[in-house]
């Protein structure tokens, strides 16, 4: 039988990964935010198997809101690039300084 | 090995397979679909989870839609892979070892020693008739109606943020001015001039 163990080993797999993705890609803006879709998507895991092995919804109705901000997020983050990318030609980090002064 | 079991750990392989991937390959193109995949592979833990509507939403929004809008900007950007790959190597023992010291601090907090099966018991499988989808309706629209209805906004304030950030007036473009083209007067057009007619 699984156990709720399983699960939230597997999420924490997944979250150690996206971690470790934001330093080794931390030049490319796009793999960053792809980086933090995967981290939600294994917070949303957990979010899953606990409401499955306490047998409450809450925990589903939180991951339906989770899903909404993280669509608005993306669509926001992703418009934040492309003005940024028409104003530097670049997506890359080291070449937003811009705020440094 | 149970059915479900053999289930399970050939979908938490491909998606851990599928993860590493994400954060490896050279192209951010394999990467936006390597994440597709991922999010495939977690719609059908989900399932197994028994939080149908949820594996259907993840694959119609996020697959459908999240992930295309990652796919359109990656092609349309014209992104220098070699230069954002550089201090790669460098970077990898670091973000390596941060990884490797939460997975275990993660692991040893949320182990089978706390929630395993003998703490958390597989609660029973829901009757052949009970809706998910509807469960969850019901609970949006009356307990969680207020919170609904916010993010509702936040979608709609998502809509005209990521429309006017990308919006763009060239000067030097020339369109129709739909409304000053309607508001136009007979008088301002035409001139009648009355002359002689020639011979």
């Amino acid at each position: 039988m699984l156990a709720l163990s399983d699960y939230l080993i597997l999420s924490a797999i997944l979250f150690s990964l996206s971690i470790a993705g934001i330093f080794l890609n931390r030049k490319n803006l796009l793999i960053l935010l792809m980086c933090v879709e995967l981290m939600l998507l294994a917070v949303n895991m957990n979010f899953i198997a606990f409401s499955h092995f306490l047998g409450d919804l809450s925990g589903q109705i939180f991951v339906f809101f989770i899903l909404t901000v993280a669509a608005a997020e993306a669509a926001i983050g992703l418009a934040i690039l492309v003005v940024l990318f028409r104003n530097k030609r670049s997506i890359n980090v080291d070449d937003i300084g811009t705020l440094k002064g | 090995m149970s059915y479900e079991k053999m289930i399970f750990y050939v979908v938490a392989a491909l998606l851990v397979f599928s993860a590493s991937m994400v954060i490896l390959r050279r192209n951010p193109v394999h990467s936006a679909l390597f994440l597709v995949f991922a999010f495939f592979q977690s719609a059908i833990l989900w399932m197994l989870l028994e939080a149908e509507f949820l594996a259907i939403t993840l694959v119609l929004v996020y697959v459908g839609a999240v992930m295309v809008l990652f796919l359109f900007v990656i092609m349309m950007l014209d992104i220098d892979v070699a230069a954002m790959r550089a201090g790669f190597i460098r970077y990898v023992w670091l973000g390596g070892v941060i990884a490797a010291v939460m997975l275990v601090e993660m692991v040893l907090v949320v182990g089978p020693a706390r929630f395993g099966l003998e703490h958390y018991p597989k609660p029973q499988p829901s009757a052949a008739d009970y809706a998910n989808t509807e469960a969850i309706g019901q609970q949006l629209y009356t307990t969680y109606m207020y919170p609904f209805e916010i993010a509702a906004v936040i979608l709609l304030v998502g809509i005209v943020a990521a429309i006017g950030l990308t919006l763009r007036r060239r000067p030097e473009k020339k369109t129709q001015n739909i409304s000053r083209q309607l508001q136009v007067k007979r008088e301002e057009r035409v001139r009648l001039v009355s002359m002689d007619a020639e011979d």
